[in-house]
């Protein structure tokens, strides 16, 4: 082969890396047909079978009151989860990143702990922690609390599964980030919270809305461990994954995929967003590279 | 405002960073640390501002006119620091940055609004960069970068300006201009300063004082022709520029060679070695016959010529180089060429003994 072969025909240079066009085509071909055949192809599903009976079932699956209180608890959760999980992962990440402490490497371990047990072992644990029959059953019981089988429950599985989204995508930020700008803000009189609010934050906008995203997303369609931990109880208990099991399993299947429909659109909004905040993650970054030579 | 610290000393693990250093810096002064990489200058330039605490120790003091300031933490050492890497807030505009500090004062001693946007004028005037207040860092040269840096820490009213090799991520071309700037800026201001470089040009050019620092320890304080002409240790010697170290004595005011030899390293003669003459490339002349009967014999190995002397490379018969600065005339004189055999004559060179220094000339 000589060098000649390496022009395309409008006389441009190929890149060397350039593989033959069958295999380009092939290749390409083959990611295209598994994306649709795994991904495009059941959400198709998901809002055509919801649709089936026409748009009056489908809203009435919708607005039955079970799933109605299903919907509640799930935003519910998710307005405690979230928020919680957002504190915990800028602390985390500010403690990571900015100090030297013994441990540290252990707690980056255990942030991502929940990533790495199985959800239904994660509902366990707090079965056997809180459970009637666990360790803290009885005291609680004795106080009228109930955590297991009830929303503190549901609650606490949730946090437990998506604490790791906003540390793990703030801490490597902050860390590449360095103190010199804090050393600069406290050389300027700036306290503790003042660097923290106006230098600290603001440099790692970014990258914590996308973890509060991906928190969001995983808070609202969580089932594993929420299953474990919630106890099915209709109109009480059951967060829109759960209700939507139940749907399913009793043969009604327009209510089940109408009210999954609602999950697959809050995956739509959340990759739309994920996007938008990824392009902002990236153009801040890239603007923030020196613009001059520096030897 | 005068800054004193007395005995401070700072390790981090294993390596001594500093070790019982103590310094004044007079009122008003522009004072440069000057050493290698790893010599202390930036620990020390750091324990003052208090981003950096000394090791524990009662004798151990740091005073800003008089007053300790041991146990004042950063934000209210009124310390502007100039970081070498500018450390903006990328995220802020160039004002934004700039009146920063004067923004995170509490209520009672804040300005209003408009009095930081007046002050913020100002320091763009200062530093030449009126127009450029609201793009943002990235939008700037690495020297205008660094201009606002150093605006942004005027603007609190400092009482001691920090500066940590400031311009040590600038070009050379940027670098000499900076350089000049601050000097003028600091004829005009007069506020107590330090500046921590290696690059001994910038020292020797910009303070009125220089601290020749090494391996945790001061060498030498003094005026850049104090520290350059009268170099009291072979590390200032040979830091402060370049140096021809020979074997030899100086006796009687004349310059002994034992065995014409030049060295990279100027503590040669630690330990057992024989005592070595240290001479300035300018402090040797070459002459093509020995007349005197000093000096050694060399052959010239190569030429630099672009620049307003004529320096001169030989190697000595036991193959050492030897550096010699000429003057253009002095070298047009000579008619030099590669190869051309010549004797090499001190007129001036030092010896440093641990208990008595001697000086010729």
């Amino acid at each position: 082969m000589g060098f000649s072969n390496q022009r395309g025909s409008g006389g441009r240079i190929a890149s060397p890396l350039l593989e033959p066009r069958w295999v380009r085509w092939s290749l390409t071909a083959f990611s295209c047909s598994f994306l649709v055949l795994f991904l495009v192809v059941p959400l198709a599903v998901v809002f055509a079978e919801a649709l089936r009976k026409g748009v009056g079932a489908y809203w009435a699956g919708i607005t039955d009151p079970t799933a109605w209180s299903a919907i509640k608890l799930t935003l519910l959760v998710v307005a405690i989860s979230v928020p919680l999980n957002l504190v915990f992962g800028l602390a985390a990440s500010w403690a990571i990143a900015k100090f030297e402490f013994w441990g540290k490497s252990l707690l980056i371990t255990l942030i991502d702990l929940p990533f790495a047990v199985s959800p239904v072992v994660s509902g366990l644990i707090f079965v056997l922690l809180f459970g009637l029959h666990g360790w803290f059953g009885a005291w609680l019981d004795s106080w009228g609390l109930q955590v297991i089988f009830a929303v503190p429950g549901v609650v606490l599985a949730t946090i437990f599964v998506t604490f790791p989204f906003v540390a793990r995508e703030v801490i490597p930020l902050m860390q590449e980030q360095g103190t010199e700008q804090e050393q600069a803000a406290l050389t300027l009189g700036a306290n503790g919270w003042q660097t923290f609010w106006f230098v600290t934050l603001p440099n790692v906008r970014w990258a914590v809305w996308y973890g509060v995203i991906l928190c969001n997303a995983r808070a609202m369609g969580e089932f594993g461990a929420v299953s474990v931990v919630s106890g099915h109880i209709r109109g009480k208990t059951n967060t829109i994954p759960l209700h939507v099991e139940i749907l399913y399993n009793e043969y009604n299947f327009v209510a089940a995929f109408a009210v999954a429909s609602l999950l697959a659109l809050l995956a739509l909004v959340t990759l739309v967003a994920k996007a938008l905040v990824e392009r902002r993650i990236h153009l801040s970054s890239t603007s923030l590279e020196p613009t001059t030579v520096e030897s | 405002m005068s800054i004193e610290v007395r005995h401070i000393s700072k390790s981090f693990g294993n390596f001594t960073a500093l070790h019982d250093v103590s310094l004044q810096v007079h009122d008003g002064e522009l004072l440069a640390l000057l050493g290698p990489s790893g010599s202390g200058k930036t620990t020390l330039l750091r324990i003052i501002s208090g981003l950096e605490v000394p090791d524990a120790n009662p004798d151990s003091e740091i005073l800003f006119h008089g007053q300790s300031v041991v146990d004042c933490p950063v934000r209210h050492r009124e310390v502007g620091f100039v970081f070498q890497h500018y450390a903006l807030f990328r995220h802020m505009s160039v004002a934004d940055n700039i009146g920063f500090g004067l923004r995170m004062r509490p209520r009672a001693t804040r300005p209003s609004k408009s009095e930081i946007r007046d002050r913020v004028g100002k320091l763009l005037k200062l530093i030449q960069l009126e127009g450029f207040g609201d793009r943002f860092p990235s939008q700037l040269s690495g020297g205008q970068r660094q201009r606002v840096a150093l605006a942004r820490a005027l603007a609190v009213e400092p009482k001691v300006l920090l500066l940590d090799e400031p311009f040590g991520a600038l070009d050379a071309k940027v670098r000499q201009g900076l350089r000049t700037w601050l000097r003028r800026l600091h004829d005009e201001i007069h506020l107590t300063s330090v500046l921590v470089t290696h690059d001994q040009d910038e020292a020797l050019e910009v303070a009125d004082r220089v601290v020749v620092m090494n391996q945790a320890r001061i060498e030498q304080v003094g005026t850049p022709d104090e520290v350059f002409h009268h170099p009291q240790t072979p590390f200032v010697m040979e830091f402060l520029g370049q140096v021809n170290v020979f074997h030899g004595r100086v006796s009687q005011g004349k310059i002994e060679l034992d065995d014409p030899f030049v060295s990279e390293h100027a503590n040669v003669n630690v330990g057992s070695s024989p005592p070595a003459v240290y001479a300035r490339p300018h402090e040797l002349d070459i002459q093509r016959e020995s007349t005197s009967g000093e000096g050694f014999y060399a052959t010239v190995k190569r030429l630099h010529l672009a620049g307003p002397i004529a320096r001169v490379l030989l190697e000595a018969e036991n193959g050492g180089d030897v550096q010699v600065h000429l003057s253009l005339e002095r070298f047009y004189e000579l008619a030099l060429q590669p190869g051309v055999a010549a004797f090499v004559v001190p007129k001036n060179g030092r010896v440093f003994e641990a208990a008595s220094k001697m000086k010729l000339g």
